[in-house]
């Protein structure tokens, strides 16, 4: 056995339990050390990923890399995992070899400097295999900090039969979406076109970026913050005034009640990105056949404007022992054509890849939305992305910010309009606490 | 002459203990001088104590001690994202006292400390006085009954919870749809608060009442048959003899009652899955503290925010013993 390992191991976790007890509260999240013996024989790495059956895909790497043994974990989908993992990263051990992040919170982790530089490993020899805008979200600085795997184009999923019902079209616009949401919920009180979750910062982004808001420029440590911008004001006054009228509901999105009026038929429509057809039908399966999906619809009539919400990438960190294998692995599952197929076929992951995008096998019909051809509307969605819209190097914190106030916009407290120029000024001054520049 | 007598008294108590020592302790066939030997005799006699108690210290230092420290240590510095680690003093400290959010969490736990715990406490006494008296049978099955709830983790609790709360799949909400009543409003601006304090009594109520039924099963029985005797109705036994002779376990109650609900954290951090617009990042002063660590990673803000919840704590128990106290002097 690695004594200094040991060593490690336990120094690490004494330092894990007292930043722990520093919070003086009960919730215990003490993760296994990553890392693995120095030793010869297969290298192991841990890899934390909350996409469903991964298991298909490391099985085909294991039987073509015999060295590299891949121990796969889920730790929990998004915040669940950015928490333990960011503690794991300043206890300075406990972090996975591996990791998925989401292009949002890539840069907060570049920051921090606790991601592995895969340039050095021959990152970039794959770079022309990605849809350019997400090779531009995986690099800073001539250096490349993770390999895109999936993305979220977005669209409008939508409840074909309540709309044939109500006579009423598919909206191509917001306008027409708003007026529509009050036809619909005066026709019938229990229906509501769509449901505003104050507590989804990461889908609310993705609205300001459609509508062509750029809260962030980001130059190094110098910053431009701009959450309260023409664009975002716009976004902000239309849901609170849907809100206000009553036609939209205001319930969390991702729990038990939402599932369940996704299915019932009280929520008409979801606004939403390329990865959400399959989960709905895991969570909806009632509902079969009546969902179809339309673009998203547009803040000007003709334009073609749309946004990206999710989509992750896979990340080596610094806590890493083996970084060269670490790196030939998420180079592997995200450009080998066999592992691509499954990601993007098996597991239904919308493609950072744009040889899957243009596979005719990845555009067929889809029975459970009565045999349309769900992915053409989001690869076609997937073109009109923004791409020079930047995120913060501190999005967990602009995210919660945001929900504080767009909570109590939606209880009353403040108006929209508000909630926007609150949280400016709180990620301002939070930016310039924390030692950045920031110029308007 | 008075002060020499007394020197004298002295010198000669320490010569008998001196002899008594000697001749139980030394061994007789030591060869060493007597100052060394009693030297070693006072160390050993001074680092005994230390070793046997050694266990009790390691442990205590190296989980309460340590922490509590390493945290004070935290909440004097500033770490920025860019620029390190800096010094500042009591600048944490200052912010904490000028922090709405801070405060309004404080707000909401004050509010439920002095309204669900004196009814949780209210119903673990009667509950208590029940068991103990004759009028109740199958004691042991409504003792477990009662204290059921406690050994449920408070995060199935708070799950369990959440779901029967629900406004649209939960037992209440469905039995409400089929006489055609709006649903019940737990889970809104002004039920939610109710809500949490409901939880809290179902999960401790049925603890409380074990210590306090502990306390009664310790009064000796011959106090009940003199009362009797006396003429004593089983009302006036148990508001003369009973409540008197517990109310030690009843200030206990009361102290783990103001800890424990000033330092609320699970149920309102599982409920936010279900309804985060109602529970933000800061509704109890534990839960800000943890989203100001783990979220917004100000480890040094989140020390100083759990140094002034405990501030809080320590007035609120010190006020309420204090109080206790004086009322006992009288």
């Amino acid at each position: 056995m690695n004594r200094g390992l040991l060593f490690c191991r336990a120094r690490g976790m004494a330092k894990a339990g007292l930043l722990l007890l520093l919070a003086l509260s009960i919730g215990s999240y003490l993760v296994a050390c990553g890392g693995t013996p120095a030793s010869s024989g297969p290298v192991t790495l841990t890899f934390w990923s909350w996409v469903p059956n991964l298991q298909q895909a490391i099985d085909l790497f294991e039987k073509s890399h015999p060295n590299i043994k891949i121990k796969w974990q889920n730790v929990g989908s998004g915040g669940t995992e950015y928490t333990k993992l960011t503690t794991a990263l300043k206890a300075g051990s406990g972090a996975p070899d591996v990791v998925q992040i989401e292009y949002a919170y890539l840069p907060q982790y570049i920051l921090s400097g606790k991601l592995v530089d895969l340039s050095q490993y021959g990152a970039n020899d794959v770079k022309d295999q990605f849809v350019p805008w997400t090779w531009a979200q995986v690099t800073s600085g001539g250096k490349v900090y993770a390999i895109p795997q999936d993305t979220g184009p977005m669209g409008l999923l939508y409840r074909e039969d309540i709309f044939k019902q109500y006579n009423l079209p598919v909206p191509t616009t917001w306008d027409q979406y708003a007026q529509e949401a009050i036809q619909l919920h005066k026709a019938n009180p229990k229906i509501y076109i769509t449901d505003f979750s104050a507590s989804d910062g990461p889908w609310f982004f993705s609205l300001l970026w459609q509508a062509g808001s750029q809260p962030f420029v980001v130059n190094g440590t110098t910053l431009k913050i701009h959450l309260d911008d023409t664009a975002a004001l716009k976004v902000a006054n239309y849901w609170g005034n849907l809100v206000k009228s009553g036609a939209v509901s205001t319930t969390a999105d991702w729990n038990n009640d939402w599932y369940a009026a996704l299915q019932n038929g009280t929520l008409a429509t979801w606004i939403t990105a390329a990865w959400a057809p399959s989960d709905l039908e895991g969570f909806a399966p009632k509902s079969a056949g009546l969902w179809r999906v339309a673009p998203l619809p547009q803040w000007t009539a003709g334009e073609q404007a749309s946004a990206n919400w999710g989509g992750s990438t896979d990340a080596v960190t610094t806590q890493c022992q083996h970084p060269a294998e670490a790196a030939e692995f998420v180079k592997w599952l995200n450009t080998n054509p066999e592992a691509v197929k499954i990601l993007t076929q098996k597991l239904y992951l919308f493609p950072s890849q744009k040889s899957a995008l243009q596979d005719p096998s990845f555009d067929t019909a889809n029975s459970f939305y009565g045999g349309q051809q769900v992915n053409r509307i989001f690869v076609e969605s997937a073109q009109e992305v923004n791409t020079s819209f930047q995120w913060s190097p501190f999005q967990d914190y602009v995210f919660s910010q945001l929900q504080n106030q767009l909570a109590a916009a939606v209880n009353g407290k403040i108006s929209f309009e508000q909630a926007m120029h609150n949280t400016q000024n709180a990620v301002v001054a939070y930016a310039r606490s924390q030692g950045f520049t920031v110029i308007s | 002459m008075i002060p020499s007598r007394h020197m004298a008294k002295h010198s000669q108590t320490e010569a008998i203990q001196q002899a008594i020592e000697v001749q139980e302790l030394a061994p007789p066939a030591s060869g060493l001088p007597s100052a060394l030997r009693r030297w070693r005799r006072w160390r050993q006699r001074a680092v005994i104590p230390y070793l046997f108690l050694l266990p009790f210290l390691l442990l205590f230092s190296f989980f309460i001690l340590v922490p509590l420290l390493y945290a004070l240590w935290t909440s004097f510095f500033v770490e920025r994202l860019i620029g390190g680690t800096t010094f500042v003093g009591l600048q944490n400290y200052q912010e904490v006292l000028h922090d709405g959010n801070f405060w309004e969490g404080v707000r909401n736990v004050l509010l439920l400390l002095f309204t669900q715990v004196p009814l949780m406490l209210g119903l673990a006494l009667v509950l208590a006085l029940l068991l103990d008296s004759q009028i109740v049978r199958l004691k042991t099955i409504f003792r477990l009954g009662y204290f059921l709830p406690y050994a449920i983790p408070s995060v199935i609790g708070a799950l369990l919870w959440g779901y029967l709360y629900s406004a649209h799949i939960g037992p209440f909400a469905q039995l409400a749809e089929l006489l055609h009543w709006p649903p019940p409003p737990f889970l809104t601006a002004a039920g939610l608060l109710p809500s949490i304090a409901n939880i809290l009594t179902w999960q401790w109520t049925g603890y409380n009442m074990v210590i306090l039924y502990a306390a009664l099963q310790a009064i000796p029985p011959e106090l009940y048959d003199a009362a009797r005797v006396d003429g004593a109705s089983g009302w006036e036994i148990a508001q003369r003899i009973k409540i008197p002779l517990i109310a030690p376990a009843i200030v206990l109650t009361v102290v783990f009652s103001i800890i424990g609900t000033l330092q609320l954290f699970n149920e309102p951090q599982i409920m936010t899955a279900i309804v985060p617009n109602l529970i933000q990042d800061h509704y109890t002063p534990n839960l800000y503290a943890y989203n100001l660590a783990f979220t917004n990673q100000q480890y040094n803000y989140a020390a100083a925010v759990s140094f002034g919840l405990g501030a809080v704590v320590f007035v609120f128990s010190y006020v309420f013993m204090l109080v206790t106290y004086r009322r006992g002097q009288r």
